[in-house]
């Protein structure tokens, strides 16, 4: 007999196309592919006017800050002529705190022209935070729905505290235990208020991301005189690597290199009742980071906007350990008190910093805002309470769930470089499991998966080789 | 703890919060984890209630988009208890050894510039002098 959950479930693609307001079919090409750009510019607005959505809505134009003491500090242990000069954007300044904003502005806006009374999203995140101010400006109801309590009903402090914030900006927080049915639950709502899916992965956010690559791009000529050579990313769910990038692209700056950044959370289950509290790191993760590059469409639309593997050129990873250590330095050097997630970046860049040239330079693309609950100290003290350790070290003895070791030195930051090469090959596999069995892919469909892997199309056939191998 | 205040009792109107049971176990998604899939899904949302009730009382809520909930009572006024917590002794000496170590580092490279000792005390050493 089919499950409460499996019969919402059965009607998710007619009760999303009513939320989200268009028919993801037009764009289906093949059991594979599907006519990405045509998807991304269907909303019919273009980069200046997401850039005039932004300006009225209170999002964007944050300060571009050189972090000069950072980058000495670099310097310092650097061998001669090393040592990036490192820049960071400072997305906390937008509305709700974070870079969420540009995402939530535009699905807000889209929300409001259509109609709709209110708006849905779950999200554990700073992206409620977002959609909920927004929300609050434009006079539309707000239902945000969580992941915040392990089975005992003890809270995440982070998210308790995106919880409260939601609440602040007049929204309806349902919270919930752990588990993958928050996006049942989620679209059970959408089918009984119709209410607008602001979801995290549709085009209207991952344009809005656009503008953040473009002011990045302005702001270092402007300074510099010169595009970056490298923009860091945290990474998560793929919508900041892509959105960034493209916006790049969009603004000319085909050189610089995209560098995604995530915290090491191997060995932890991200559904796992048990592993929930004890993960301290609630976003910016290889839990998300893995799983939505290597099969993008694994999200709550049909086919998603944030497509990672088509624009990084590189993945490095760090501990716990090391983003809480230069979450403080950035605290006491450059007066940013801000993350700690939205500083995983930042501690991959102290690394990437040490490799480069003087005369590189790296952006880091955003900061968040930081509280009670969200404060690195908050969710150390918390991560002693669920009984991990937390002790001063060598950063690769950091164990999630285990043990979170804080560097002694600086010169004991040192990020790693993830297979990115593994990832396309694990996403080349992902799409022929969920094409129908035995369905054999076209010269097109080849075409497409090199293009939303950033490789070439000898290379996927290649890969569909060894995967027939296997 | 969700409230500071002792109230068991909500009366119309005040604001409160509910706790459901959305799913039980059989119910869930297949594709869980052991631990996870023996526990039921719940929820906890807030609102006006719409009439009087104890704690663990069934209580009709109006939410802030409107919606009527119904659930039983968990919380009367409920408030929000995230805190910073202690320093973190791991973490104290942090800002002042990073400190430190720039303000040697420039030492040694203003020093240079200048033609100083470079050995970091940031001096100008008199000819053939020590540092």
């Amino acid at each position: 007999m089919a499950t409460k959950f499996d019969a919402i479930m059965a009607r998710r693609g007619e009760i999303m196309r009513k939320a989200l307001g268009m028919d993801y079919g037009e764009f289906e090409l093949s059991p594979i592919a599907f006519d990405y750009e045509r998807m991304m510019t269907a909303h019919g607005y273009s980069l200046d006017d997401i850039v005039g959505i932004q300006t009225r809505a209170g999002v964007g134009n944050t300060p571009l800050l050189e972090l000069r003491n950072l980058t000495d500090l670099v310097r310092s242990i650097s061998a001669p002529g090393k040592g990036a000069r490192i820049f960071v954007k400072d997305e906390a300044a937008n509305l709700a705190g974070a870079f969420k904003d540009r995402r939530a502005s535009v699905s807000i806006h889209v929300a409001k022209e259509k109609g709709y009374e209110g708006i849905i999203a779950a999200t554990s995140g700073n992206y409620g935070a977002a959609v909920a101010s927004q929300a609050a400006r434009n006079g539309l109801k707000c239902i945000i729905c969580q992941e915040t309590f392990d089975s005992r009903h003890v809270g995440q402090p982070e998210i308790v505290e995106k919880g409260r914030i939601c609440e602040s900006y007049g929204a309806e927080v349902v919270q919930m235990t752990v588990g993958p049915e928050l996006f049942f639950h989620m679209v059970e709502l959408l089918d009984v208020t119709g209410y607008f899916a602001a979801s995290l992965y549709s085009s209207f956010g991952v344009s809005g991301i656009e503008t953040l690559g473009l002011e990045i791009a302005n702001e270092m000529r402007a300074l510099t005189g010169a595009d970056p050579t490298h923009v860091i990313v945290t990474h998560a769910g793929g919508g900041n690597t892509t959105g960034t990038a493209r916006g790049l692209k969009r603004a000319g700056a085909t050189g610089t290199q995209i560098v995604s950044a995530s915290v090491d959370l191997s060995g932890l289950h991200m559904a796992s009742d048990n592993d929930f509290n004890r993960k301290s790191f609630t976003t910016g993760h290889t839990g998300f980071g893995v799983p939505f590059a290597t099969w993008p469409d694994r999200a709550d639309v049909p086919r998603n906007a944030a497509r990672p593997l088509r624009y990084m050129d590189r993945y490095m990873t760090v501990t716990q350990g090391e983003v809480f250590y230069i979450t403080e330095a950035m605290a006491k050097l450059e007066g940013l008190e801000r993350g700690p997630a939205g500083n995983t970046a930042m501690t991959a860049a102290v690394s990437l910093a040490q490799d480069l040239p003087c005369e590189a330079t790296i952006v880091v693309q955003e900061t968040e805002y930081t509280g009670a609950g969200k404060h690195h100290w908050s969710q150390l003290n918390f991560a002693k309470q669920m009984g991990v350790e937390v002790r001063a070290g060598d950063p690769k003895g950091n164990a999630p769930g285990k043990v979170i070791v804080i560097p002694e030195s600086i010169e004991q930051i040192r990020a790693n470089d993830f297979d990115v090469a593994r990832m396309r090959k694990s996403y080349v596999r992902n799409a022929l499991k969920n094409a129908p069995e035995g369905y054999a892919p076209t010269a097109d469909d080849i075409a497409f998966l090199a293009v939303d892997t950033n490789t070439d199309t000898a290379a996927i056939e290649a890969m569909l080789t060894e995967l027939k191998g296997d | 703890m969700t409230a500071l205040s002792d109230a068991t009792q909500a009366r119309e109107g005040d604001w409160v919060e509910v706790e459901c049971k959305l799913l039980d176990p059989d119910d869930r998604s297949k594709n869980l984890p052991p631990e996870t899939a023996e526990k039921p899904l719940m929820m906890w949302v807030k609102g006006f209630a719409q009439g009087e009730a104890g704690m663990g009382d069934e209580v009709t809520i109006e939410t802030m988009t409107g919606r009527a909930v119904t659930g039983a009572l968990s919380a009367v006024n409920p408030g929000y208890f995230i805190t910073y917590g202690d320093p973190i002794p791991e973490l104290t000496r942090v800002g002042r050894d990073l400190r430190a170590r720039l303000a040697a580092y420039r030492a040694t490279e203003a020093a240079e510039a200048t033609g100083g000792c470079g050995c970091g005390c940031g001096c100008t050493p008199a000819e053939g002098g020590e540092c």
